[in-house]
Protein backbone atom coordinates (compact mmCIF):
# COMPACT_ATOMS: atom_id res chain seq x y z
CA UNK A 1 0.00 0.00 0.00
CA UNK A 2 1.46 3.34 -1.07
CA UNK A 3 1.79 6.06 1.53
CA UNK A 4 3.22 9.54 2.16
CA UNK A 5 5.03 8.61 5.33
CA UNK A 6 8.51 9.37 3.99
CA UNK A 7 7.44 12.83 2.78
CA UNK A 8 5.64 13.68 6.03
CA UNK A 9 8.63 12.52 8.05
CA UNK A 10 11.03 14.54 5.90
CA UNK A 11 8.86 17.66 6.29
CA UNK A 12 9.36 17.42 10.04
CA UNK A 13 13.06 16.68 9.73
CA UNK A 14 12.71 13.33 11.47
CA UNK A 15 14.88 10.34 10.78
CA UNK A 16 13.34 6.87 10.54
CA UNK A 17 14.66 6.27 14.05
CA UNK A 18 12.97 9.44 15.35
CA UNK A 19 9.64 8.35 13.90
CA UNK A 20 10.10 4.82 15.21
CA UNK A 21 10.71 6.18 18.73
CA UNK A 22 7.59 8.34 18.54
CA UNK A 23 5.51 5.38 17.40
CA UNK A 24 7.07 2.88 19.79
CA UNK A 25 8.16 0.53 17.00
CA UNK A 26 11.50 -0.44 15.46
CA UNK A 27 13.24 1.56 12.72
CA UNK A 28 12.95 -1.61 10.65
CA UNK A 29 9.15 -1.33 10.90
CA UNK A 30 9.13 2.30 9.78
CA UNK A 31 11.31 1.41 6.82
CA UNK A 32 9.07 -1.51 5.86
CA UNK A 33 5.95 0.70 5.99
CA UNK A 34 7.58 3.57 4.06
CA UNK A 35 8.71 1.29 1.25
CA UNK A 36 5.27 -0.34 1.03
CA UNK A 37 6.68 -3.69 2.05
CA UNK A 38 4.42 -3.90 5.07
CA UNK A 39 0.90 -2.58 5.61
CA UNK A 40 0.44 -1.51 9.24
CA UNK A 41 -2.47 -2.74 11.33
CA UNK A 42 -5.39 -0.38 11.83
CA UNK A 43 -4.27 0.58 15.39
CA UNK A 44 -0.77 1.45 14.13
CA UNK A 45 -2.17 3.34 11.13
CA UNK A 46 -4.34 5.38 13.53
CA UNK A 47 -1.31 6.02 15.73
CA UNK A 48 0.61 7.32 12.71
CA UNK A 49 -2.32 9.52 11.69
CA UNK A 50 -2.64 10.91 15.22
CA UNK A 51 1.09 11.64 15.35
CA UNK A 52 0.94 13.66 12.13
CA UNK A 53 -2.49 15.09 13.05
CA UNK A 54 -3.87 14.01 9.68
CA UNK A 55 -6.70 11.74 8.52
CA UNK A 56 -5.52 8.21 7.69
CA UNK A 57 -6.57 8.53 4.05
CA UNK A 58 -4.24 11.49 3.51
CA UNK A 59 -1.28 9.36 4.63
CA UNK A 60 -2.17 5.96 3.18
CA UNK A 61 -3.43 5.52 -0.37
CA UNK A 62 -6.27 3.02 -0.61
CA UNK A 63 -5.32 0.23 -3.06
CA UNK A 64 -8.95 0.11 -4.21
CA UNK A 65 -9.37 3.91 -4.59
CA UNK A 66 -8.95 3.74 -8.38
CA UNK A 67 -11.44 0.90 -8.69
CA UNK A 68 -14.11 2.81 -6.75
CA UNK A 69 -13.66 5.94 -8.83
CA UNK A 70 -13.46 4.04 -12.11
CA UNK B 1 18.75 -2.34 15.01
CA UNK B 2 18.11 -2.17 18.74
CA UNK B 3 16.76 -5.41 20.13
CA UNK B 4 13.32 -5.22 21.66
CA UNK B 5 12.83 -6.13 25.36
CA UNK B 6 10.83 -9.19 24.19
CA UNK B 7 13.77 -10.32 22.03
CA UNK B 8 16.17 -9.93 24.97
CA UNK B 9 13.88 -12.01 27.20
CA UNK B 10 13.59 -14.62 24.44
CA UNK B 11 17.38 -14.80 24.13
CA UNK B 12 17.77 -15.28 27.89
CA UNK B 13 15.15 -18.07 27.91
CA UNK B 14 16.81 -19.85 24.98
CA UNK B 15 20.26 -19.62 26.62
CA UNK B 16 18.87 -20.99 29.92
CA UNK B 17 17.01 -23.80 28.13
CA UNK B 18 20.10 -24.68 26.06
CA UNK B 19 22.16 -24.93 29.25
CA UNK B 20 19.47 -27.08 30.89
CA UNK B 21 19.40 -29.32 27.80
CA UNK B 22 23.17 -29.82 27.95
CA UNK B 23 23.14 -30.68 31.65
CA UNK B 24 20.13 -33.01 31.40
CA UNK B 25 21.46 -34.79 28.31
CA UNK B 26 24.84 -35.43 29.93
CA UNK B 27 23.20 -36.57 33.18
CA UNK B 28 20.72 -38.89 31.43
CA UNK B 29 23.43 -40.37 29.21
CA UNK B 30 25.66 -40.99 32.25
CA UNK B 31 22.83 -42.62 34.24
CA UNK B 32 21.87 -44.95 31.37
CA UNK B 33 25.51 -45.76 30.54
CA UNK B 34 26.13 -46.81 34.15
CA UNK B 35 22.78 -48.64 34.48
CA UNK B 36 21.66 -46.38 37.31
CA UNK B 37 18.01 -46.16 36.27
CA UNK B 38 15.35 -48.79 35.60
CA UNK B 39 11.57 -49.04 35.45
CA UNK B 40 9.43 -45.89 35.63
CA UNK B 41 12.44 -43.78 36.67
CA UNK B 42 14.16 -44.71 33.39
CA UNK B 43 11.20 -43.28 31.47
CA UNK B 44 11.36 -40.05 33.43
CA UNK B 45 15.13 -39.69 32.99
CA UNK B 46 14.86 -40.46 29.26
CA UNK B 47 12.25 -37.74 28.81
CA UNK B 48 14.13 -35.08 30.81
CA UNK B 49 16.48 -33.93 27.97
CA UNK B 50 13.44 -33.46 25.71
CA UNK B 51 11.76 -31.02 28.08
CA UNK B 52 14.09 -28.03 27.44
CA UNK B 53 13.56 -28.55 23.69
CA UNK B 54 9.81 -28.44 24.23
CA UNK B 55 10.47 -25.34 26.34
CA UNK B 56 12.22 -23.70 23.37
CA UNK B 57 9.04 -24.04 21.30
CA UNK B 58 7.08 -22.58 24.20
CA UNK B 59 9.64 -19.73 24.40
CA UNK B 60 8.92 -18.87 20.77
CA UNK B 61 5.19 -18.79 21.58
CA UNK B 62 5.79 -16.54 24.59
CA UNK B 63 7.99 -14.27 22.46
CA UNK B 64 5.25 -13.92 19.85
CA UNK B 65 2.82 -12.91 22.59
CA UNK B 66 5.26 -10.46 24.19
CA UNK B 67 6.61 -8.77 21.05
CA UNK B 68 4.86 -5.42 20.71
CA UNK B 69 6.39 -4.51 17.32
CA UNK B 70 3.88 -5.98 14.87
CA UNK B 71 6.27 -5.99 11.89
CA UNK B 72 9.03 -7.77 13.82
CA UNK B 73 6.41 -10.22 15.13
CA UNK B 74 5.25 -10.90 11.57
CA UNK B 75 8.85 -11.61 10.54
CA UNK B 76 9.17 -14.17 13.34
CA UNK B 77 5.89 -15.82 12.38
CA UNK B 78 7.13 -16.05 8.79
CA UNK B 79 10.42 -17.51 10.02
CA UNK B 80 8.61 -20.23 12.02
CA UNK B 81 6.48 -21.06 8.95
CA UNK B 82 9.68 -21.54 6.98
CA UNK B 83 11.01 -23.77 9.76
CA UNK B 84 7.85 -25.89 9.93
CA UNK B 85 7.54 -26.22 6.15
CA UNK B 86 11.21 -27.14 5.76
CA UNK B 87 11.29 -29.70 8.59
CA UNK B 88 7.96 -31.34 7.76
CA UNK B 89 8.75 -31.55 4.04
CA UNK B 90 12.07 -33.30 4.60
CA UNK B 91 10.57 -35.55 7.30
CA UNK B 92 7.76 -36.55 4.91
CA UNK B 93 10.11 -37.31 2.02
CA UNK B 94 12.46 -39.23 4.33
CA UNK B 95 9.53 -41.15 5.79
CA UNK B 96 8.51 -42.45 2.38
CA UNK B 97 12.09 -43.29 1.43
CA UNK B 98 12.40 -45.18 4.71
CA UNK B 99 9.08 -46.99 4.16
CA UNK B 100 10.30 -48.31 0.81
CA UNK B 101 13.59 -49.41 2.37
CA UNK B 102 15.76 -46.95 0.48
CA UNK B 103 17.25 -45.15 3.48
CA UNK B 104 17.95 -46.07 7.08
CA UNK B 105 15.92 -45.11 10.11
CA UNK B 106 16.48 -41.68 11.65
CA UNK B 107 15.37 -40.80 15.18
CA UNK B 108 12.27 -38.55 15.09
CA UNK B 109 13.95 -35.93 17.30
CA UNK B 110 16.20 -35.11 14.35
CA UNK B 111 13.21 -33.16 13.00
CA UNK B 112 14.02 -30.55 15.65
CA UNK B 113 17.43 -30.05 14.07
CA UNK B 114 15.74 -29.64 10.68
CA UNK B 115 13.25 -27.22 12.21
CA UNK B 116 16.02 -25.01 13.57
CA UNK B 117 17.81 -25.21 10.22
CA UNK B 118 14.54 -24.05 8.66
CA UNK B 119 14.39 -21.23 11.19
CA UNK B 120 17.82 -20.15 9.93
CA UNK B 121 16.58 -20.32 6.33
CA UNK B 122 13.57 -18.23 7.32
CA UNK B 123 15.88 -15.66 8.90
CA UNK B 124 17.87 -15.59 5.67
CA UNK B 125 14.68 -15.13 3.63
CA UNK B 126 13.62 -12.30 5.95
CA UNK B 127 17.03 -10.69 5.58
CA UNK B 128 16.88 -10.89 1.78
CA UNK B 129 13.37 -9.40 1.76
CA UNK B 130 14.43 -6.59 4.09
CA UNK B 131 17.52 -5.66 2.08
CA UNK B 132 15.98 -6.05 -1.37
CA UNK B 133 14.10 -2.79 -1.04
CA UNK B 134 16.73 -0.74 0.71
CA UNK B 135 16.11 -1.22 4.44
Amino acid sequence: MNNRLKVLRAERGWSQGDLADRLGVSRQSVNAIETGRYDPSLPLAFKIAELFVLPIETIFVSPSAGEVQG
Amino acid sequence: MARSPATCRYDIRIIALSAAYGVLLIAASWLFKHHQVTGPLAWIVAILPALPIVGMFAAIGVYLMEETDEYVRMLMVRQTLWASGFALSIATVWGFLESFGLVGHVAPYCVVILWYAGLGLGGLANGLTTHRRGA
